[in-house]
């Protein structure tokens, strides 16, 4: 009787989450497969099509599926290792014992990826503005030379793009650096008695222990730059010239069927595409992470 | 020891290259902000403004209405707070204090819907929202879902009420305390570090969030301060002479930012605690 009651008392407590989990999840992931199988403008009724979402998607019917699929995975191949490697640096200087300040160093890497992107979306869209932002002019004093045109050129808008995701690195550094402080320092010292170098440490000691956030890092930066879309939108938005080609992610292209097109039943179809294809992209990792993942159990 | 010297000032010499790199940005647009048009056109550019111009601030204030978008974004920030706070406070100490199978796999359930992205549940959502209760082109779709516990707020919580003394708890309730009344009486007031870091995320995600906003706000009338902002850059701030008056963008931009800033340096413990939780269930 009294599991019961605790069970009871669970249910009543936690009813508003179970709500929000039907009405806000479940509900609308039902829903939205339902809809990829269908034609469904938001004025009318959804129209059962099969597979015909699917085919367009698949069979280049829809023109822009391979290519933002392109401009993501590339996004994400170049973001996602660059964010990892330079909050993982960070995070190991700053947990150096020798260095005074860290507070101060911390608190500046960590500010900028909480800052509104509507608002560093258009200072970044000024900085690589061609003909007035900051990095031409800098580059045109120094060299005297006019400097690219960093937006319109689709391969340079792409790593413009990677170095804001870049700048954003906080919030992965302050997660490396918990991880960082959690590695037991007997395991140090020992490694040190036995002579092991800095680089050794590093590779033996440090990278097993904080292994699980790595991973933790690498799983969620990833599922994050699969859908990247705000700043890429914003800087559309922001200026004309901007590559259309090079900032036309996955989401966006979602984003435009949707609530440009009204074309509803194929947005839901490519959005379950891209979670299908995040689950896979997940399960690959977790797999892999069996074999370099350390757990202390 | 000569050597050891030697890279402790490169340690130096990299955290200070890193910190110019991340401050540039900011640095330049308070500079920019407070120039007067033709200088931020001048060559060679400057990064100390000659003249200090305050006044590019309320000019840029008067161009779009702020505060207007002020208030529609405090209306969703206020109610988000209060929602997130009361549902995900009562649902984190159900899963903290009721202990049996189910809980654990509701828990389970329930963090791995954080993992979920966004957009395949986004659309049916709009779709309910806007078509069968009627909500486009008000604040409801954005505030009203986070009565309903948001998943990274009950995990937070629900670490932290697993940390109190059980001991004290159990008092309360043989004292003749209802569970309500142990959660309202006892656990809240032990708990207000981790319900300010909760406020404090929650006015940040929502004083940031751009995307919900784009979907479901239409009337320039109704827009918060996020999406006023870029609205601003299609049309407010332009000059017939220059072309874009980017010091005028960049102060408006600024008072966007400043909140966070502001707020970051007064709680910045809580952000740092929110941040480290969610890398350490992994």
């Amino acid at each position: 009787m009294a599991l019961r009651r605790e069970t009871k008392l669970l249910l009543a407590f936690i009813s508003p989450w179970m709500i929000g989990f039907t009405m806000f999840l479940i509900g609308p992931m039902v829903a939205s497969l339902y809809l990829a199988f269908t034609r469904y403008s938001i004025q009318s009724y959804p129209r059962w099509v099969g597979l015909q979402n699917f085919r367009a998607v698949f069979l280049g019917w829809e023109p822009n599926f391979y290519h933002s699929l392109q401009v993501t995975l590339v996004y994400v191949i170049l973001a996602v290792p660059m964010g990892l490697i330079v909050a993982l640096s960070a995070a190991l200087l700053l947990n150096l014992q020798s260095i005074k300040g860290k507070s101060i160093f911390r608190t500046l890497f960590f500010l900028p990826s909480l800052l509104p992107v509507a608002a560093s979306g258009i200072v970044w869209a000024w900085v690589f503005n061609p003909k007035n932002g900051l990095l031409n002019r800098v580059i045109e004093l120094v060299s005297g030379q006019q400097g690219p045109e960093w937006l319109s050129n689709p391969r340079l808008a792409l790593y413009c793009l990677v170095v804001i995701a870049t700048w954003g690195f906080g919030g992965g550094m302050i997660i490396f650096l918990a991880g960082l402080q959690g590695v037991p320092r007997h395991l140090m010292e020992a490694a040190l008695i036995d002579g092991a170098n800095m680089w050794q440490r590093f590779r033996h000691v440090t990278i097993p222990q904080i292994s699980p956030v790595i991973f933790f890092n690498l799983i969620m930066g990833m599922i994050g730059a699969m859908q990247v879309f705000s700043v890429a939108y914003i800087f559309q938005q922001a200026d004309a010239s901007v590559s259309r080609e090079a900032t036309h992610f996955y989401v966006l292209n979602i984003f435009y069927h949707a609530f440009l097109y009204d074309r509803f039943g194929l947005a839901c179809a490519l959005a379950w595409v891209l979670f299908v294809m995040i689950l896979i992209l997940t399960s690959v990792q977790f797999w892999a992470g069996r074999k370099w993942v350390h757990y202390e159990s | 020891m000569k050597a050891r010297r030697k890279s402790v000032i490169l340690v130096y010499a990299v955290l200070i290259g890193l910190s110019a790199v991340m401050l540039l940005p900011v640095a330049v647009t308070v500079s920019t902000s407070l120039k007067e048009l033709t200088e931020v056109y001048h060559e060679p550019p400057t990064l100390i403004p000659q003249k200090l111009c305050w006044s590019n601030y309320p000019a840029a204030l008067t161009t779009f209405p702020f505060l207007r978008y002020l208030a529609n974004t405090m209306i969703v920030v206020s109610f988000s707070i209060t929602g997130t706070l009361f549902s995900c406070t009562v649902v984190a100490y159900g899963f903290a204090r009721f202990r049996c199978r189910l809980n654990k796999v509701l828990f389970t359930v329930m963090l791995s819907t954080m993992m979920l992205p966004g957009i395949v549940t986004s659309i049916p959502t709009f779709i309910m929202f806007t078509r069968y209760l009627g909500w486009y082109d008000t604040l409801y779709p954005l505030w009203v879902p986070s009565f309903f516990a948001a998943p990274f707020f009950v995990f937070l919580l629900t670490q932290f009420f697993r940390t109190l003394p059980t001991d004290l708890l159990d008092a309360a309730r043989i004292d003749g305390c209802t569970e309500l009344g142990v959660l309202w009486r006892i656990v809240v007031p032990l708990s207000k570090p981790a319900l300010l870091t909760v406020a404090v995320f929650t006015f940040m995600g929502q004083w940031n969030d751009y995307l919900g906003p784009l979907l479901y706000l239409q009337d320039p009338d109704k827009f918060t301060l996020a999406l006023g902002l870029t609205h601003f850059l299609s049309g407010g701030a332009y000059n017939e002479v220059y072309g874009t008056a980017w010091n005028l963008m960049m102060a408006a931009s600024l008072v966007v930012m400043l909140p966070i800033i502001v707020l970051f340096f007064f709680a910045q413990r809580s952000f740092i605690e929110g941040i480290t939780l969610t890398g350490m269930k992994g």
